[in-house]
């Protein structure tokens, strides 16, 4: 009498239970309603999408339809502002990736202390990245970086200075500043999390030993952050690759393409120029990218997985 | 109460093939308990013997051979129509009932009535002395506690076989003790077949009405514990079984003296004339501490060495010697005064050497009660 | 240790010194919204005024559309978490409690779709939602928002539910529980609190979202979301009523935010921080 299916030691119950049989068919069917909902709004329009992306089809011009080959991906690589948009992306995801996970850092390692009113500053911190982001495009387009009526314009007038147009002058730096404001906090959460996880008796042992505060920091709480700064940035660049609301209420991918990230090109191209071929092309080049940066995660996470199973 | 059997009941994990003995976690066991057996199954961690008992429950799918319960074979039936109760190490209650709906959780599932569920709780919290706690948490309970109410809903069940999985290893020592005389005055009074799992051989040994020895997933040794101690099948179960744990010296065989370096003895004529006959040339002797004494006289048995160690109980006294390359342990009466340092002759009788082959393993001459389908290879 | 002591303080200062800072734009905010249109559109800001309601009031008035807009996001945030919930929880409960090679790999799998990104969806749904009458619809952007949200949901309740000692599903199943009783009766009240906060997480996630609200909804189904958004193009005119209206958005989800604060943590970490 074999089992039916094999398995390792598991962390439940043993598929291999007697009554195998309708044991498997019960397992599938209680998975089938959440994979079968994700296969349809996932997996199947993204296999539309790279069919569009071989077809010739614009919404104002629906009589010019059919098979394109590749020469979607021909016009899309031919033109610029595709290319504009996809450094945009790149450097959007770099500088807030650095930013947000530095000073996260720097900011966790303060808040890990005790003093007066901790948890209210923390929560204070940690507010903006509950903001929707669109409210926070409005709060620093019109209040803080207009260039008569906003804060920073003020002060600038109050020092002497000139008042900056960030907006059109600094599009990238101010679309950064935006999204690093709004997800700094999650980094600092994160991380001081992560931290506060941290034996006492390691940092003691290490002072015992003569470490200095930096020596302490390279060597024993680093590498104890290793995998919490590892998904930090994973997961933040899905999200930053993803940009969106911060450049819509803004710049709206202005001045001129300064802004415009892959997002919000793809956004432009269906809904300005109504020209799906392209656009999916442009979308497929999307999910590559996210790809790249997702086979990495679902390795940890796979590992992740493994290490569970083993209980 | 139920007769339970298990046929060529082995275990596989991941491998296809029929037959790679080298993957089983389980393998060739068989036993056949009596009606209301109390079965003790005892081996190191990975021998197997948990795996077992989770195939008896259904928990595991055996991938070779039958396991009947009462007659019936079982092997393709879930846990819950088994009719089988489980105490687990752990206890395993359910954190957010009460200790009373704990107890009631299998009887509710089964639809039994309000008042034969109430009738079952009380009597079998009376049993076990929980009645107070019958509306507490588990949370507020101590190991104790948990541990009797873990078995209080295992009576209520009312099952043909129950099976505990090292249910005391979580308690204190002397709350081990407290409880290990309880579960068997518990099973004298239920009479119910009873699978006991437990690494701890004193455990075992106290409990068990008969013990199957593991090792690395195949048994070794099924006997009643006075067998085990006596007439242990190979070198595995003897070491295995008494404590302290019997010594083992490496000899060559002549003419019925067994001899190395420090040491030799005289055989008894069974034992001469087997290994004569079978030409048995080296051989592992076992001796075990409490039976060997100071010699004052020139004697047949003797072995000789330093002492490196010596433990003082009270009521005896342990000592280590250097024999040779060997280690040797033996047990004196407490008042005997021993240096660390002294040269020590020890002597013993010939009737209580055991024998084993340096390859096999296995016990020369003088097999017990042993049931043939047991006798394993190391 | 007096120079200890003033670091320590120096440190605590700073802390605070950062906090407000960050916390300022929020704050800004909200004084703007309790001041009237002329105090909140000057050159010089206003950091002294007589605070007033009727920003709020205006916001909140009959035409301004902001209850309708409230509704929206409200039923498509509680929607999109209930049917998450409802689907996740029985795929969680087989993924924890019964795993093989399969199940693995599905749990996987479902993440992974998760970092498809929208736009690479985008044009398909936008085309055929058209095409069945779902654009401008609460249950279309329902259905998007559990879409959105079904893989962090299913992972969180995965990793509470491995949090159940898997002794006492094997106690239940000796007992005579049914898949379905165990989960109903052992499993789900054990995990009630993780499934809280997974629940909590997965409306602050859909009550922020912007994307799908844009890009599926005109009227009909718009949520605050996209209210706020066209505030993008008024010049100036409707600064205080903007900020009230957005106060009134954000508030609940700072709230919220607060108490879910560890469990988005350990969520959206994939629980590599718990």
């Amino acid at each position: 009498m074999k089992a039916i299916s094999q398995s390792a030691p598991s962390a439940g119950l043993s598929a291999e239970v007697t009554g195998a049989r309708s044991f498997a068919r019960t397992t599938r069917l209680l998975m089938a309603p959440a994979v079968i909902f994700l296969l349809i709004w996932m997996l199947v329009p993204l296999a539309m999408t790279i069919y569009y992306s071989f077809q010739q089809y614009n919404l104002l011009m629906p009589m010019y339809d059919g098979f394109a080959g590749f020469n979607n991906f021909v016009i899309l690589l031919g033109d610029p502002t595709f290319w504009k948009s996809l450094a945009n992306t790149l450097i959007i995801v770099a500088a807030s990736l650095v930013i947000t996970v530095g000073l996260g850092l720097a900011l966790a390692l303060l808040f890990n202390r005790t003093f007066v009113g901790r948890g209210v500053a923390r929560t204070l911190a940690v507010a903006p990245f509950f903001v929707m982001p669109v409210v926070t495009g409005l709060i620093w387009k019109n209040m803080l970086f207009h260039p008569v009526f906003g804060l920073f314009a003020w002060i600038a007038r109050q020092l002497g200075l000139e008042p900056v147009d960030w907006l059109a002058h600094y599009p990238m730096l101010s679309v950064i500043i935006m999204i690093t404001w709004e997800w700094t906090p999650f980094a600092l959460l994160v991380l001081l999390t992560g931290l506060q996880s941290l034996p006492e008796d390691q940092i003691e042992a290490a002072k015992l030993d003569g470490a200095s505060a930096w020596q302490e920091f390279r060597h024993i709480v680093i590498p104890h952050l290793g995998q919490v700064l590892y998904v930090v940035v994973m997961l933040e660049s899905i999200f930053f690759l993803t940009s969106f609301a911060e450049i819509y209420t803004t710049t709206s991918g202005g001045p001129g393409t300064a802004t415009t990230n892959l997002p919000y090109y793809i956004f432009q191209t269906v809904f300005q120029q109504n020209d799906i071929g392209i656009a999916s092309a442009a979308a497929i080049g999307a999910v590559i990218l996210a790809n790249i940066f997702a086979i990495m995660l679902i390795r940890y996470i796979a590992g992740n997985l493994n290490a569970g199973a083993a209980r | 109460m139920a007769i339970v059997e298990l046929k060529n009941v082995a275990k596989n994990y991941g491998s296809q093939t029929k037959g790679s003995s080298g993957n089983n976690a389980v393998d060739n066991f068989n036993l056949v308990t009596r009606d209301g057996e109390f079965v003790v199954l005892v081996g190191p961690s990975g021998c197997g013997k948990s795996t077992t008992m989770r195939m008896i429950a259904g928990l595991e799918r055996n991938t070779e051979g039958e396991i009947l319960i009462g007659g019936r074979d079982v092997s393709q039936v879930p846990p819950k129509e088994r009719d089988i109760a489980m105490v687990f190490q752990s206890y395993a209650l359910y954190p957010h009932m009460s200790v009373a709906e704990n107890m009631a959780f299998s009887l509710r599932l089964k639809k039994r009535p309000a008042e034969e569920i109430k009738t079952k709780i009380d009597e079998a919290a009376q049993t076990l002395g929980i009645e107070p706690l019958l509306e507490r948490k588990p949370r507020e309970l101590s190991g104790g506690q948990r541990q009797r109410v873990a078995l209080g809903r295992a009576i209520v069940r009312d099952p043909q076989v129950f099976l505990m999985d090292e249910p005391l290893s979580n308690l204190d020592a002397k709350l081990r003790v407290d409880m290990r005389a309880e579960i068997v005055k518990l099973h004298k009074r239920l009479n119910v077949t009873t699978f006991y799992v437990t690494h701890d051989q004193v455990e075992a040994m106290t409990m068990g009405e008969r013990i199957v020895v593991m090792k690395d997933g195949r048994i070794q040794q099924i006997d009643t514990p006075i067998n085990l101690y006596e007439f242990p099948a190979n070198r595995f179960v003897a070491g295995f079984i008494g404590n302290p744990a019997m010594n083992f010296l490496r000899a060559r065989h002549a003419d019925g003296v067994v001899s190395g370096d420090g040491y030799g003895f005289t055989l008894d004529a069974d034992h001469t004339q087997t290994m004569t006959s079978q030409r048995v040339a080296d051989v592992w002797v076992g001796i075990r501490p409490e039976h060997l004494r100071l010699s004052d006289t020139v004697d047949t048995n003797r072995i000789e060495g330093r002492v490196e160690v010596v433990e003082t109980l009270g009521a005896v006294t342990m000592v280590q010697l250097s024999v040779g390359e060997h280690f040797v342990f033996a047990q004196l009466p407490g008042h005997q005064k021993v240096a660390i340092g002294d040269t020590l002759t020890l002597t013993c009788d010939s009737d209580k050497l055991h024998l084993f082959d340096t390859d096999s393993e296995l016990v020369i001459g003088r097999e017990s009660m042993v049931q043939p389908s047991a006798a394993a290879e190391a | 240790m007096r120079s200890k002591r003033f670091n320590n303080v120096a440190m605590g200062v700073l802390a605070w010194v950062v906090a407000l800072l960050i916390f300022f734009p929020i704050l800004w905010l909200l004084l703007t919204a309790f001041k009237t249109e002329q105090q909140a559109f000057t050159v010089v800001p206003n950091f002294f005024f007589s605070p007033t309601l009727e920003s709020f009031k205006t916001a909140l008035a009959q035409g301004s559309g902001y209850w309708h807009y409230a509704w929206n996001s409200v039923l498509t945030a509680v929607a999109s978490t209930v049917i998450g919930l409802a689907l996740a929880v029985p795929a969680a409960y087989a993924m924890a409690f019964y795993p093989n090679k399969r199940t693995d790999f599905l749990l996987v799998w479902m993440v992974s779709t998760k970092f498809i990104p929208a736009v690479g969806v985008l044009i398909p749904i936008y085309l055929v939602y058209s095409a069945v009458g779902l654009l401008d619809n609460a249950l279309g952007l329902t259905l998007l928002f559990t879409a959105m949200n079904l893989p962090i949901i299913v992972w969180m309740v995965y990793s509470y539910f491995r949090d159940i000692p898997k002794d006492i599903v094997e106690a239940a199943d000796i007992d005579g529980a049914s898949i379905m009783q165990t989960l109903f009766k052992v499993v789900l009240p054990l995990a009630l609190p993780g499934l809280a906060s997974t629940g909590l997480l997965a409306l602050i996630l859909a009550w922020n979202e912007s994307f799908w609200s844009i890009t599926m909804t005109d009227h009909s189904a718009a949520t605050l979301a996209v209210y706020i958004a066209s505030f993008k193009s008024a010049e100036g005119l409707f600064w205080a009523k903007m900020s009230a209206a957005s106060v009134l958005a954000i508030a609940p989800i700072i709230v919220l935010g607060w108490f879910t604060q560890r469990q988005m943590v350990r969520g959206l970490t994939f629980g590599a921080v718990k």
